[in-house]
């Protein structure tokens, strides 16, 4: 029992990284239709910046926050110098974009910072904290559940109460009709795949820590498992994402914990393929809506 | 009585092919006008290269008095310019009051919006009654009602709307028709109207522009219009 609810706290909280994640992929495909294949190698980039910013400094905080900005710039850049040419295009299109950005994106980190995993630091202990005799939270995991919960609570605000949220999700829904309605839709498109970029680096500098370290391709299995709680939770649904992300952690404790973590790869994949079954849109994919 | 609006030797249409071959067309201010003709007259192109969604390859648009070269669609609507695109536009995903209120986020003064959407739900009870419903959750008429509502809380001076009486029944295009010839003698809103049921839109307009394959083969008073038999069978069938 007490293995149980270790495993279970320790899925929630990776969970939890993945849900991030995984809300980054649903805001560009909500707004653009294409999966962002390059969100990983992104989220290394900017955690490579916090790297450098926190070794200059000293402080670990300095690096944080220039890695959220850098964030939201890269996400920004992306969209207007490359991703707009192919918004429109076919969705094939988006994806060799996005799978060249990788390369490019690797390429160069590994040019500059070299192949070695380097350590990223964490802001708090991730040594568990014992609650009846059982090590169940470190304070490390706490400030990754209050981070997450923080960001689905600004993004949920920002969504539903802001102008700048109505015409986010006008530009993403209807960009035409945005249009017709004074909606600056490119704008809002280059706003959401920053957000997006931002989400993500935040995620990569929560679960980069707690992993072999930095390395450009150190948020590739991360990917996979951030767009299979994408896939689960349905594309089209920010709730999903977040449900998605937390039960792929969950999945993946459990399976690595009792079965042994070289089985976590196939879990991955037989999730993904059981609900794609099972339910194609996801679970929280809304029947489409009519036109009117 | 002063043109709101004046096209001259208006040429646009979609990759290089000309759809409009030199409209000339002026529109009063305060007056409805009604854009008549078959489906490929190029009537929804007009009012697509009026609202800016369509980039013109010729010829010039002049909008209370300036120009309009290379200006963006919500500079437009900023400039009081609405358009209701053909199908309503309805976002199906957003409840009745984000649309309304997307109608009138330009103008950043929240007491003007909300003042705004308080006088589109006095016009159109229905959609007071379902405020929290998602468009696609309206019926046609509904819709129609949300999709002419949003574009008055934004306090157009040239509304362009497009087939709005399209899949609905008599009784509602009655209703939407008389309430454009209400705002019309009651705010001096002008209407661009272009419309296949071509009785219900001379009933309204006070003068009629017949398009044929992107051309204006005829202009004319609206009743002057209704009664001409022969231009009537040759480009309106009936």
């Amino acid at each position: 029992m007490d293995r149980f609810l270790f495993l279970t706290v320790d899925g929630l909280s990776r969970g939890a990284v993945y849900a991030a994640f995984a809300l980054a992929l649903v805001l560009i495909w909500r707004g653009t239709r294409i999966v962002n294949f390059a969100q990983g190698v992104m989220a290394v980039a900017t955690s490579y910046a916090a790297y450098s910013v926190t070794g200059a400094t000293g402080s670990y905080w300095a690096g944080f926050f220039v890695a959220l900005l850098a964030g939201l710039v890269l996400g920004a850049v992306v969209e207007r110098v490359v991703m707009r040419h192919v918004e429109q295009a076919p969705p094939l299109n988006a994806v060799i974009v996005a799978l060249g950005l990788v390369l490019v994106f690797q390429g160069g980190l590994g040019m500059i910072y070299g192949s070695q995993y380097l350590p990223l630091p964490t802001p708090y202990s991730r040594v568990a904290m014992t609650v009846g005799g059982v090590p169940l939270l470190s304070r490390y995991d706490l400030f990754v559940f209050g981070t997450v919960l923080a960001l689905m609570l600004s993004l949920a605000l920002l969504f539903t109460r802001t102008a700048t949220g109505l015409r986010m999700r006008a530009a993403a829904f209807e960009p035409q009709v945005a249009r017709l309605l004074g909606v600056n839709v490119g704008g809002m498109l280059t706003l959401g795949w920053a957000l997006a970029a931002l989400v993500g680096a935040l995620a990569g500098m929560l679960v980069i820590p707690t992993g072999l370290g930095l390395h450009p391709t150190a948020m590739d299995l991360v990917f996979v498992s951030a767009f299979t709680a994408a896939v689960v939770g349905g594309l089209d649904s920010p709730l999903g994402a977040v449900v998605g992300g937390l039960v792929v952690g969950l999945v993946l404790s459990y399976v690595g914990g009792y079965l042994g973590s070289g089985t976590t790869p196939l879990a991955v994949l037989a999730l993904l393929v059981v609900v794609l079954l099972a339910r194609p849109g996801g679970l929280f994919s809304a029947a489409q809506a009519r036109r009117v | 009585m002063t043109a709101l609006l004046e096209v001259s030797g208006l040429t646009a249409g979609y990759d290089g092919v000309p759809v409009l071959h030199g409209i000339d067309l002026r529109l009063p201010a305060g007056t409805i006008c009604a854009v008549l003709g078959a489906n490929g007259a190029g009537k929804t192109t007009l009012l697509r290269t009026l609202s800016g969604l369509v980039r013109p390859s010729a010829g010039r648009i002049v909008y209370d008095g300036a120009e309009l070269r290379d200006v963006s669609v919500p500079h437009l609507v900023r400039r009081g310019l609405a358009h209701v695109p053909e199908g309503r536009g309805v976002i199906a995903e957003l409840t009745v009051e984000e649309n309304l209120r997307l109608g009138g986020l330009w103008r950043r003064d929240r007491r003007e919006i909300r003042r705004g959407m308080a006088e589109v739900y006095e016009l159109f009870e229905p959609l007071a009654l379902r405020r929290k419903h998602l468009g696609h959750q309206l019926s046609g008429g509904e819709a129609q009602m949300l999709a002419l509502g949003r574009a008055l809380v934004a306090r157009p001076r040239l509304l362009l709307l497009d087939e709005p009486s399209l899949g609905l029944a008599p009784r509602i295009i009655a209703q939407i028709m008389g309430l454009l010839r209400r705002l019309r003698d009651d705010t001096g809103l002008t209407v661009l109207l272009v419309e296949q049921n071509v009785r219900s839109a001379l009933s309204i307009a006070d003068e009629g522009v017949v398009m044929s394959l992107g051309r204006v083969v005829a202009v004319a008073e609206a009743d002057r219009l209704a009664g001409d038999a022969a231009l009537r069978h040759a480009y309106l069938g009936f």
